[in-house]
């Protein structure tokens, strides 16, 4: 591996990642919806249409489930496809397409056809966008068999987890938090690069409370864990980094140390990972636990309009006084 | 005049009701005319015992095919080996003649994952949910066309780059989503694809009519500025002639766009699934109209009439069908139930811990209890 860096966005890890995989692999191609020549409308493909041309950097028509269902007959065929969705709250045309046939293909010819390829899409708020472009729904897919779910909060991570699930050899939803796309820099090894999914990252070491988190609230929940430490609380911090497969033994791990959870997640509340989370700590740490687990997440509401998008996402303050339930019980 | 020259309600036929040749016999050798002929009369034995291992509780809901035999023997056997099928449910007479064993088609319907994985056979999965298979056949072909001719052989597909990719689908497919998206995309990427849309006239109990205002479903096709054309879906050597026109235009890059929609205009005589009773919506009137067009016997006619068949040749192939048929039900009855242990694997090429996990507990409450205790019957 290289020691040379390079100091990257994440958006801009999006598109090293896709460009070392892209030169090492003549296979994978990237298709969707203004990829090639603008270059994504985040410019997670910029340049790309140029060093690869338009037969590996494929602008499609505006059609999210025939971008996924092209994609899934060309991985049948041997290619790597990466097909981007816009935003994740377009995805749900191509539901269907993932979750009745990319998910299955493997189990449904036992092994013969196979569908390896990453469906790319930003999600999550806090960008003040309009209406369907902040949707954060990861619990869709972790709940089907046959897919995983990789959801980056570092560049460095961006890039690496990217290029292990282009490798990887079923398919894989990659959900970028675009609320911080770029919002802060970090080296990011150049060249080949890969981190591996299935793999928790304790962000921080703590003995208090464990703290299990993702995506882009990994940001929001680190500040609170700073707020915190200075009134004596020591979170450890979970960054759990691939949603499906869950890395059981790290979130159990943290909490037979520490005794007590939380978990911090924008997708709404029914229904979301923090649910999972919590049920696996019951099954497997319940006599560790010293408290309720509490669960800080968006509401079940859609995501409303950005004039109340603040109050929607769990911000440092609200994560703060959930983990100061956790830490002050009884 | 090209096939592709007509008008989308100009239905091409090479032989007429009766099996009087009225257009120009495609370029099939006499024993290809007769392995036709078999196939559709397999085809047609196969339905009528699946149909019944059915009702006899020896098999699950199955969807027959009776009437389409034409349309899928045809346009089957008009595609190379390497090409692909991208199959609806119903098209096991197309798949059969694709590579896939008639015991392995029982068996998908009996239950079993198995289902003919292997073979070498380029057939996609059935698409039960409608229309989906129709983007796949886009990404197939758009993935041959990326390849080239001179690429190396993928692993799973076993050959390079020129396969032409084939979508069945019937005719209430074309009103999904995923048929306009497919074909749209096809259009603008000009891959070698041919749609093979089996138009019987309704969707379960919904009519053509209520499917679509167009005239014609190859009409459809002039949105994505690819070829349309209307075939007698049952009448065979014209689904031949037209599918195999469109797979060598597929095939060679030219004036024309590659893919192809064929509207193949048939009837179905049989019930949406064994699960379905048409008597409900559907006028026996017209079962029995569309009878007289039976593909069978207009083959069987014109074949006998140009002495490519007699008497004793139709004794040996109806013997030969019965018992090809006979092997593949034993072959699929006598194929043990799966071990439970085959629902976790393959689910991802590495298992998780979790699901090893929920293998292992399985493995537990049968080691306790037995199989006995878990099975129905």
């Amino acid at each position: 591996m290289s020691t040379e860096t390079q100091n990257l966005t994440l958006v801009q890890a999006v598109r090293d990642g896709l460009r070392t995989e892209m030169q090492r692999d003549e296979d994978v191609i990237v298709l969707g919806e203004d990829v090639g020549k603008n270059g994504g409308v985040f410019r997670a493909t910029e340049g790309l249409y140029e060093e690869f041309g338009d037969d590996r950097v494929i602008d499609t028509p505006l059609a999210e489930s025939g971008i996924v269902g092209t994609s899934i007959g060309m991985a049948a065929y041997g290619l790597r496809p990466v097909p981007e969705i816009q935003f994740m709250g377009f995805i749900y045309p191509a539901f269907d397409q993932i979750v009745s046939h990319a998910a299955r293909l493997r189990t449904r010819t036992r092994g013969r056809f196979t569908c390896p390829m990453v469906i790319r899409a930003p999600y999550g708020g806090g960008i003040r966008a309009p209406e369907h472009h902040s949707e954060s729904k990861e619990a869709f897919f972790v709940h089907e068999p046959g897919l995983k779910v990789v959801i980056p909060s570092t560049p460095a991570d961006t890039k690496g987890l990217l290029a292990s699930a282009i490798r990887d050899p079923d398919p894989v939803i990659f959900l970028e938090p675009k609320l911080i796309y770029r919002a802060f820099r970090e080296d990011v090894p150049t060249g080949d690069h890969t981190v591996p999914l299935g793999e928790a990252a304790v962000r921080r070491e703590g003995s208090d409370v464990s703290v299990y988190t993702w995506g882009a609230m990994t940001r929001p929940t680190m500040e609170a864990a700073d707020n915190l430490a200075a009134e004596g609380v020591d979170c450890e911090v979970i960054d759990l980094r691939t949603l499906s497969p869950l890395d059981r033994e790290t979130i159990v791990d943290s909490f037979e140390k520490t005794g007590r959870a939380a978990v911090v997640h924008e997708a709404p509340r029914t229904g979301g990972l923090g649910g999972e989370i919590t049920a696996i700590l019951q099954e497997e740490a319940l006599l560790y636990q010293e408290a309720p687990i509490e669960r800080i997440t968006g509401f079940d509401t859609p995501v409303p309009l950005y004039a109340l998008e603040d109050y929607y996402l769990p911000s440092p303050t609200r994560i703060e006084d959930g983990i100061r339930e956790v830490v002050d019980f009884p | 005049m090209s096939v592709f020259d007509r008008d989308p309600d100009d239905q091409i036929q090479v032989l007429d009701a009766d099996g009087e040749l009225v257009g120009d016999l495609p370029d099939l050798s006499d024993s290809e005319l007769v392995a036709l002929y078999r196939h559709m009369r397999l085809a047609r034995h196969f339905d009528e015992r699946a149909v019944n291992l059915q009702r006899q509780g020896r098999m699950g809901t199955y969807p027959p095919l009776a009437g389409q035999e034409a349309a899928q023997v045809g346009s089957a056997m008009a595609l190379d080996d390497g090409d692909w099928i991208a199959p609806s449910y119903r098209e096991h007479a197309a798949v059969h003649v694709h590579g896939l064993s008639l015991s392995d088609i029982l068996l998908y319907w009996m239950g079993h994952g198995a289902g003919g994985w292997d073979t070498d056979a380029n057939v996609l999965p059935a698409a039960v949910p409608i229309a989906t298979q129709i983007p796949h056949t886009t990404g197939l072909a758009l993935a041959s066309k990326l390849r080239g001719e001179d690429s190396e052989s993928p692993r799973q597909t076993g050959n390079a780059g020129d396969a032409v990719a084939c979508a069945y689908f019937g005719d209430g497919a074309t009103s999904e989503g995923d048929f306009h998206e497919g074909l749209n995309m096809a259009g603008v990427f000009d891959v070698p694809a041919v749609f093979v849309c089996n138009n019987n006239g309704w969707a379960i109990s919904v009519p053509r009519e209520r499917q679509t205002a167009s005239p014609t479903l190859a009409g459809k096709a002039a949105a994505y500025g690819i070829d349309g054309v209307q075939v007698d879906g049952m009448d065979p050597l014209a689904t031949y002639a037209v599918t195999r026109a469109a797979v060598e235009k597929a095939r060679t890059p030219g004036d024309r766009s590659r893919p192809t929609l064929i509207e193949a205009v048939q009837y179905r005589f049989g019930a949406h699934t064994t699960a379905d009773d048409p008597t409900v919506y559907r006028d026996e009137a017209e079962v029995e109209a569309w009878r007289r067009r039976d593909p069978i016997p207009r083959l069987e006619r014109f074949l006998r009439e140009t002495g490519r068949l007699d008497d004793d040749r139709i004794d040996d192939i109806e013997a030969s069908i019965r018992t090809q048929v006979t092997e593949a039900i034993d072959r699929a009855e006598d194929t043990p139930r799966p071990n439970p242990d085959r629902m976790f694997a393959d689910v991802y090429a590495e298992q998780s811990a979790e699901l090893r996990a929920q293998q292992a507990y399985l493995h537990r409450l049968r080691d306790r209890h037995g199989d006995d205790a878990f099975l129905k019957e």
